[in-house]
Order: structure tokens, then C-alpha cells, then sequence
């Protein structure tokens, strides 16, 4: 159902700029107000739901230690997966952000009837996948700022000439685009065939797949296929960033579906699991150092709860206790 | 100890199970209470004992499980406090992407193929809840959203998996977030209790140790007893009276350990040995009645519970005037002294910062919560040469370790028992590496769960672990499996019975104090079992 349901929505979105841009001709309303309505949500979602998350305290310092602690200086500590000190923690995290440190531990387990017993094997596929999705993302992201600046900054430059090195094809196919379709196909389609990721999918997990691929495609075909006006583009994204918006005539219907479906998903991350880019820093099993027993953690709540103090149970035992010759605190 | 295994279906057929899941959709799949998968419910007595809510008399199977008028109320108000209170709730609530890379990581997934069992479901039955309460989304498109209502199923639903999760952390190690299901199940549980729905296993345990310092009840008379008649069996062995400090005050070290290990075989073996180590040492040390349990079920009850139970410990350290505490090995016991004692109970500034008066070693690593695990001390005196041993003593045991959830997980204690371990036996093997350290699998039975009643579900939870024994046993002839754990003690002895019969469990102290050459002992012809030594079975022939 959520499956049907999410790319339903993505078709009915398109559908809508056909409509929107296409027949009617609203082409403000889908270059400028949108766009600036979905970077306002988008903006103030995230501050809000991050805000919401880091004005929970952290009662106690639980990270998932994931190898052998700092004890005698003679037991080789790892600091990376156990880490005993800021350095170690921020290394961490670094590996777990940019190279999803947790995934490449992934494992499949298989049961076999012979005994029976199970086996494990190693799985690199979600891991590789995600890798891959994530860091295409990234650099086209990065890619796109051409856009939006002038001067164009060095980086952005290099980031383009280096995704484009193959130079197929004119304009230059660039790899992360190839990438990002073939990991995007791959994210989906392991949660139509894998039985128990199919079982918990939600419409929540197919819509970003579907929305992720359309903008992608879109942006494909608009380059490659269906040609817009770069400049004109360039024109209305910097119009739009330095608050002197305008809609220039004749850039494509193409693009609008593009930038419509980027819209959609600036406006719906911050209502979704697409958070976790926030959360992922926030983890409180992953981002606290494992010093427990050398430095004391603080819960800001710790309120005072109801014991049996040693008063009360000597109180019951007593009698027994001098009995058996115990020491006791009032004869 | 030895349960009777004889109501479980044989190996092969418990493990006729299917990974994939059914048809339905999950939400329409209701909660079956099959005899052998669930605990037996809290009894009034308890509750009424520590004073926790609708304390009554009912069963999981009946229809009606007499929750309070405004049960509805109750959880909602419980959810939003504990999402206002705890990072980690409102987190793991809001950013699973469902990748399900901990599907298969859990033990009673792996054993049981339930798919509520895998750690991404289990939470979703609370998350589900959560999105219809507090989010817009789940308000608004409601199941299309994974949301549902809050219903008296949900609450039973809830009441089977929370119970079917040993907060082990397994598959918090391979969540990209750290999301760590083990922290759903406990605030799962928080809330059950707030309507009166626990376990006994968990409970009693929890309402004894609070009013006699330990989980078994066993009064101040009771445990002098047991520890003197332990120190009777010692002399027996090895010819040396050996005296129990107990509460002793101006001691410089306090001795903690789960009461397991004075409770039953193969605990006391261990019991025995912290005994012998420390009397060989000449350690300064006392036992306490007061706080004669390091174990704490209130880790399987609720944060509060935690608090409650764990309190003594520094009470007594203060009262008896000691400089530092010393644990014994306990698994669960290590979550609490080293994540949470300090922050619920400290600061422990009446207490110095450890150091072991044999070697000198100063313990920085427990500066602030001032207590040390035992196989930490323990190594750190085999490797100034401090102890004898002979362990050619240990040379009928070919052994593999047990890495215990939480000193693996929430402690990183990995190689510090290994150490002690290699010091005192000559056949040590290790199983493979995804079923050891940071990967190690639950017995099946910890928290709360290690309850004759709900042993097919513990022997479905034990089949990774036990599988791995095997293999070890078959490669290498492993006939024992140490750890450092009491509810392992107790829990892997049916786990290896079943899956890896003739493999028998061990306390690492037990070996320890079998190699351990004591001054002025006897020649010692068995072990602390009572096995012939090595070389002496003709003796124990005769
Ligand atoms: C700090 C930044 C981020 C980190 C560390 C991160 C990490 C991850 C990881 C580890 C996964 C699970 C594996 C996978 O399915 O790929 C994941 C899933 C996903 N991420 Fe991110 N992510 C980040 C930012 C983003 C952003 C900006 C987006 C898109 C707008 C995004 C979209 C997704 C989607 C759609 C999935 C689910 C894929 C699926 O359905 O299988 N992520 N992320
Ligand atoms: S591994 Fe983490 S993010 Fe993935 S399904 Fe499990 S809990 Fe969710
Ligand atoms: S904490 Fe352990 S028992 Fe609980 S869901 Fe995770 S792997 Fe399973």
C-alpha cells in the first residue's frame, strides 16, 4: 500500500507542474513562491526539530561500546570504537557520517537445517549502496552552486570538472548522476525484494526513494534530453538568493518539474526520517565518550527516590544478626 | 542446576521455523500467548512491596488484564514525560530509516522468526504508537503514516516482545544511528509498569533485594552461613581455614558481587574462588549483608528501580569506612556500577580513587565511580607476577569465553578476562569472531527473562550462542564455556545442554582459584567441582 501510495504522489506532483506551469502558466507561483515557502519550511523545520531533540537532556552516558575500553595501560584501548576522550569520540563519529562505520559491519545471518545451525556472512550491499547514494548526493549538491554564485567558488568547480573526468557525451555525463540512479534503483528495490524489509516499509520510506529519483531523473533528462536554458536558470536561481526574484521567459517545462520536486522534499524533510541527518550527530550511543567511571555524568533531573536504608534493615534483622555474632550499629 | 528440557520440542523441530515473514501486515497480526515463549505475571505481594501501581492477581492469556480506569491516560502522560526527559527516547522515536540492518542481529529473531522479534519492530510497536500521538503525520494519515491507535492489544503486544527482549545492545553495534532497542524496551517497560504489568522473575528479585539487600531473600544469618559453609568446602580442599570478613568496618576494600554466585552451581564455584584469591592475598577486604547483591533487576524494571536498589551500595561503602569498592563478575551488575551508579548514586567523594594494595596500580580508569571489576584487578596481578599458578591444574578443560552482553557492550570489557584466562589454562579457543566481543550473543535468559516458564522462547534466544559452542566444541572438543556472568551461570547451562550438550559453564575465578598454588596448601587431588586434577584420576579411583 505504502509503496503504491508514494509513487501515486510523486506522479500526481509532476502531474502538477504539467498542469500548474504548463496549462495555466503559473510560473511564479512554482519558480518563486514555492520555493522560497519550502526553503522557509525547510529552515525553520530543522532549527525546530533539532532544537526539540537537544533541549532533552542526556540523563545518563550509555554509548554502545563496540571494543575494548581504556582500563591498564598495558591493554591496547580502542579508542576509536570505545573511545575514552573527545579526540576518539569526534573520530567516531567521523567515521560513522562519512563512511557509515556501523553498516560496513553488516552481517547476514542464514539458518541451515543440517544440526541445524546458522552462519553468518558478510554483506557489504546496504553499506556500498548507501555509501554511494549518500556521497553522490553530496557532490551534486556541491555541483549545483555553480548556480548560485558568481564567482564560482574554486571547489565547486573542481568537484564538477572531477564528476565529468570521463567526458562522455556533450554536455559531459557526470558519474554521480549515473551513481545515484543505480543506488537509488538498488535502495528500492532490495525493499521490494527483501521479504523483511518489504514487511516494515512505510509509505514514509518509499515517498524520499521515489521523490530522491524523480528529482534525479529530472535533472537528467533536463540536462541531457529535454535542454533548458541554463542561463536563464542561473538567472532565476540568483534572483532568488539575493532576494531579487524573477521568473525569466521560455527556461522549460523540464525544470520546473525539477526544482518542484526538490521543493517537495526541502518542505517534507523536516517532517520526516529524513532527519537523521540531524539525529545521526545527537546519538547519545555513538557521540559519548566511554569514560563513565573517570569523569561523572550528570543527570540534570536526578530526583530523590525512596530506599531501604541500612537503618530499616537492621531494624528487621537485628536480632538475627547479633544471633550469628554480625556487628551491628545500636545493641 | 539442571532444568528439565524434556517440554521442548527437539532441536530440529524448534528450529523448523521461516525467517520470512507472514502476509498480513504486522499491525493485524494479534499477540499469541503460547505456553514456553512468556513469563509468568508480577505478583501483588511485590509490587505492593515497593509500592508500584495496580498491584493484582491476573495472567497474559486472560481477556481481561484489569488495567486501571484511565490505563489510556496513564501512557500517554508516561510517553510524553520520558520523551521530555530522555534524549535517546525522543531520538530512536523520530529517526529509524527502517534500513533494517538490525533485522537479523537479535538472538530471538534468529532462534524464533517472529517478525516482531527483529530489533526494528519491536521498536516500531512503540513508534507506531508515538506517530498517532504525537506527531501530525500519524494524526492526519494514520497506518499509511505507520501509525495506530492506542488499544488494549497494543498494550498486550507490548507486554510479549518487551519481554522478549534481553536488552542485550546486539543491535545497537550495527544500527548507522546507534538506535539501541534495548533503551525502547525499557522505557516499553517503564510504561507496562505503570499499569501494573510485570514479570515475577523480575519483580520478586527486585522486591527482595530491596528489603534484604539481595534478590533471593537470603537474610543477614542466611549469607554468613552460606559463605561460612563455602569456606568449610575450601579447607576441605585444600586444608587452609580460610575467614569471611563480614560487614567489617574500617576494611579498605568492599566486595560486591550478584548474588547468584553464593546462590547455586556453578556460581558458588566462582564464590569460592574470589574467597580463595582474596585469602591468598591477605586482602584487607568485607563482605556485606547489607549489600550483599551487585546485581540489579531494577535495570529490567525502570530507571527509578535502578536508582532505588543500586543506592546501597555507596550507603554501605560510607557506613563501613571502606576506601573503594571491588565487583565481582556479574554482567547486567556491570551496566549499572559503570553507566549509571555514579550518576544516580555519586559523587562518591567519601571514597579514593582505587588502588590495589598488592601491586600499586592505581586505578584510573575508575577514578570517579571508585569500583573496579574483578578480572580487572585479577589481571592486573598476574601481570606483576603477584599470584602462583599452575595451570596445568585446568589442563582437563578445554575452554572458550562468553563475552557477556553488557561488559561487552556497555563496558568494552574484552580483553581483560581473556587475560586472566590464558593465565590460568593452557586450552583456550575462541568461538567465531561474529558471535564474540562487541558481537557477542545473549545467553537468551537476562533480564528478567530467565524463567523455566519461558525456557522454549530462552532456547530459541540461546541457539546463537549455543550454536557457537558447538562449533568450537566439534573443531576444538571445548567442554567448557566460561564468562563472567551470573545470569549466565544459570541461563547457558540449559542453552549448552540443548545445543551443545557435554559443554559445561565456568566463572572465570573458578579457574583461577584451581590453578591459584595457595601457601601451606594440601596436594589437591580434584578441582573445586570435585573433578579429579589432571594426573590424579587414579587416586580418585582407589
Ligand atoms: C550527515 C548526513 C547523513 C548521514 C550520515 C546519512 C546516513 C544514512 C545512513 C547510514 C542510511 C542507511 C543506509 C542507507 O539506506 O543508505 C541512510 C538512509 C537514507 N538517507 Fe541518509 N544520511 C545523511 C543525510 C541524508 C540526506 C541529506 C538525505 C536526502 C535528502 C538522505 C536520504 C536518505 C534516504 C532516502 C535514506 C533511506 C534509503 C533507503 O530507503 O534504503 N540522507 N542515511
Ligand atoms: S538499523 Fe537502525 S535505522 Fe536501520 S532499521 Fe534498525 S533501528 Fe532503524
Ligand atoms: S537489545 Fe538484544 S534482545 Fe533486544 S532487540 Fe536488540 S538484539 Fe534483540
Amino acid at each position: 500500500m505504502g509503496l503504491w501510495f508514494s509513487l501515486f504522489t510523486v506522479v500526481i506532483l509532476v502531474l502538477l507542474v504539467f498542469m500548474g506551469v504548463g496549462v495555466v502558466g503559473l510560473n511564479s507561483l512554482f519558480g518563486i513562491l514555492i520555493p522560497y515557502a519550502a526553503l522557509l519550511i525547510f529552515l525553520v523545520g530543522v532549527v525546530y526539530r533539532v532544537g526539540k531533540w537537544t533541549k532533552a537532556p542526556v540523563p545518563f552516558r550509555i554509548p554502545t561500546t563496540c571494543g575494548q575500553q581504556k582500563s591498564h595501560p598495558w591493554i591496547k584501548a580502542n579508542n576509536f570504537e570505545s573511545p575514552s576522550n573527545t579526540f576518539g569520540v569526534l573520530v567516531r563519529m567521523a567515521l560513522e557520517v562519512l563512511l557509515f562505520r556501523s553498516l560496513f559491519r553488516n552481517t547476514r545471518a542464514e539458518l541451515r537445517a543440517d544440526g541445524p545451525r546458522v552462519v553468518y556472512g558478510g554483506t557489504k550491499w546496504l553499506w556500498l549502496a548507501g555509501l554511494a547514494f549518500h556521497w553522490s548526493f553530496l557532490l551534486i549538491l556541491i555541483r549545483h552552486l555553480r548556480f548560485f554564485t558568481e564567482p564560482i567558488p574554486f571547489f565547486v568547480n573542481l568537484v564538477a570538472s572531477m564528476d565529468g573526468l570521463f567526458e562522455i557525451g556533450v554536455p559531459t555525463l557526470y558519474v554521480t548522476d549515473i551513481i545515484i540512479l543505480l543506488a537509488v534503483t538498488y535502495l528500492f528495490l532490495r525493499r521490494v525484494v527483501i521479504p523483511q524489509i518489504r514487511y516494515i516499509s512505510l509509505a514514509a520510506d518509499y515517498f524520499p526513494l521515489f521523490l530522491i529519483l524523480g528529482v534525479a531523473l529530472s535533472g537528467v533528462l533536463m540536462r541531457h534530453f529535454y535542454k533548458v536554458d541554463i542561463y536563464k536558470v542561473k538567472e532565476l536561481a540568483t534572483g532568488l538568493f539575493s532576494f531579487h526574484p524573477l521568473v525569466p521567459e521560455g527556461i522549460g517545462l523540464a525544470f520546473y518539474i525539477h526544482l518542484f520536486l526538490v521543493s517537495t522534499l526541502l518542505a517534507y524533510f523536516p517532517f520526516s526520517k529524513l532527519m537523521h541527518m540531524g539525529g545521526v550527530f545527537l546519538s547519545p550511543t555513538r557521540n559519548l565518550a566511554n569514560n563513565n567511571r573517570m569523569r561523572r555524568h550528570v543527570n540534570p533531573w536526578n530526583y530523590p527516590v525512596k530506599v531501604h536504608t541500612y537503618e530499616e534493615y537492621e531494624d528487621e534483622f537485628r536480632e538475627k544478626m547479633k544471633a550469628v555474632g554480625l556487628p551491628v550499629e545500636k545493641e | 542446576m539442571s532444568e528439565d528440557l524434556s517440554n521442548v520440542p527437539k532441536p530440529d523441530e524448534l528450529m523448523r521455523i521461516d525467517h520470512k515473514p507472514p502476509r498480513k501486515g504486522w499491525m493485524d497480526v494479534p499477540v499469541d500467548f503460547k505456553p514456553g515463549t512468556y513469563s509468568y505475571t508480577a505478583k501483588a505481594k511485590n509490587l505492593k512491596i515497593l509500592g508500584m501501581p495496580n498491584p493484582r492477581e491476573w495472567s497474559p492469556t486472560d481477556e481481561d488484564w484489569k488495567l486501571p480506569e484511565n490505563w489510556e491516560e496513564i501512557v500517554r502522560e508516561g510517553f510524553k514525560d520520558r520523551l521530555d526527559k530522555y534524549r535517546s527516547f525522543q531520538l530512536f522515536m523520530d529517526i529509524c530509516v527502517r534500513c533494517g540492518a538490525c533485522a537479523d542481529k537479535c538472538h530471538f529473531f534468529i532462534g524464533s522468526g517472529d517478525p516482531k522479534n527483529m530489533p526494528v519492530l519491536r521498536a516500531e510497536l512503540m513508534r507506531s504508537v508515538y506517530r498517532k500521538e504525537f506527531t501530525t503525520s500519524g494524526k492526519i494519515f494514520g497506518k499509511l503514516a505507520g501509525a495506530r491507535e492506542l488499544t488494549v492489544d497494543v498494550i498486550k503486544e507490548w507486554f510479549y516482545y518487551f519481554y522478549q527482549c534481553t536488552e542485550c545492545r546486539r543491535c545497537s553495534v550495527f544500527c548507522p544511528y546507534g538506535i539501541d532497542t534495548a533503551e525502547i524496551t525499557m522505557m516499553g517497560r517503564e510504561l507496562l509498569h505503570l499499569l501494573g504489568c510485570g514479570i515475577n522473575w523480575a519483580m520478586e528479585p527486585v522486591a527482595n533485594c530491596f528489603r534484604t539487600g539481595n534478590h533471593l531473600g537470603i537474610q543477614p544469618h542466611g549469607f554468613k552461613d552460606t559463605l561460612e559453609f563455602f569456606a568449610d568446602d575450601i579447607e576441605d580442599l585444600t586444608g587452609i581455614k580460610i575467614n569471611v570478613p563480614l560487614n567489617k568496618k574500617g576494611a579498605e576494600i568492599l566486595f560486591v558481587v550478584p548474588s547468584g554466585d553464593y546462590f547455586g552451581d556453578p556460581g558458588t564455584y566462582t564464590c569460592m574462588g574470589y574467597m580463595m584469591l582474596f585469602h591468598e592475598l591477605g586482602l584487607n577486604y568485607t563482605w556485606s549483608t547489607y549489600a550483599s547483591e551487585g546485581g540489579n533487576f531494577g535495570l529490567f524494571t525502570s530507571h527509578e528501580m535502578i536508582k532505588r536498589l543500586n543506592a546501597k551500595i555507596y550507603a554501605e561503602a560510607k557506613r563501613l569506612g571502606v576506601k573503594w569498592i571491588l565487583g565481582g563478575e556479574c554482567g547486567h551488575m556491570w551496566r549499572v556500577m559503570h553507566q549509571y551508579m555514579d550518576t544516580m548514586n555519586g559523587p562518591a567523594d567519601f571514597l579514593e580513587v582505587p588502588t590495589s594494595p598488592i601491586t600499586g596500580t592505581r586505578f584510573e580508569n575508575a577514578k570517579s565511580t571508585k569500583m573496579v571489576h574483578i578480572t580487572e584487578f585479577t589481571s592486573d596481578l598476574m601481570k606483576h607476577n603477584k599470584l602462583r599458578l599452575d595451570p596445568g591444574r585446568n589442563d582437563n578443560l578445554i575452554v572458550t569465553y562468553h563475552d557477556s552482553c553488557n561488559p561487552a557492550r556497555a563496558m568494552g570489557l574484552i580483553e581483560e578476562p581473556r587475560y586472566v584466562i590464558r593465565n590460568v589454562c593452557n586450552h583456550f579457543h575462541e568461538m567465531p569472531e561474529n558471535t564474540i566481543k562487541e558481537q557477542t550473543f545473549c545467553c537468551g535468559g537476562g533480564a528478567g527473562l530467565g524463567n523455566d516458564e519461558n525456557m522454549e522462547m530462552r532456547l530459541r534466544g540461546g541457539f546463537p550462542r549455543g550454536n557457537a559452542v558447538r562449533y568450537v566444541q566439534e573443531k576444538y572438543g571445548v567442554n567448557r564455556l566460561a564468562c563472567v556472568c551470573a545470569i549466565d551461570r544459570a541461563t547457558l547451562v540449559p542453552v549448552c545442554d540443548y545445543w551443545a550438550p557435554g559443554v559445561a559453564v565456568t566463572g572465570v575465578h573458578e579457574m583461577v582459584a584451581n590453578a591459584l598454588l595457595m601457601k601451606g596448601e594440601k596436594e589437591r587431588t580434584t578441582n573445586l567441582r570435585g573433578e579429579p586434577l589432571p594426573g590424579k584420576e587414579e587416586v580418585e579411583d582407589e
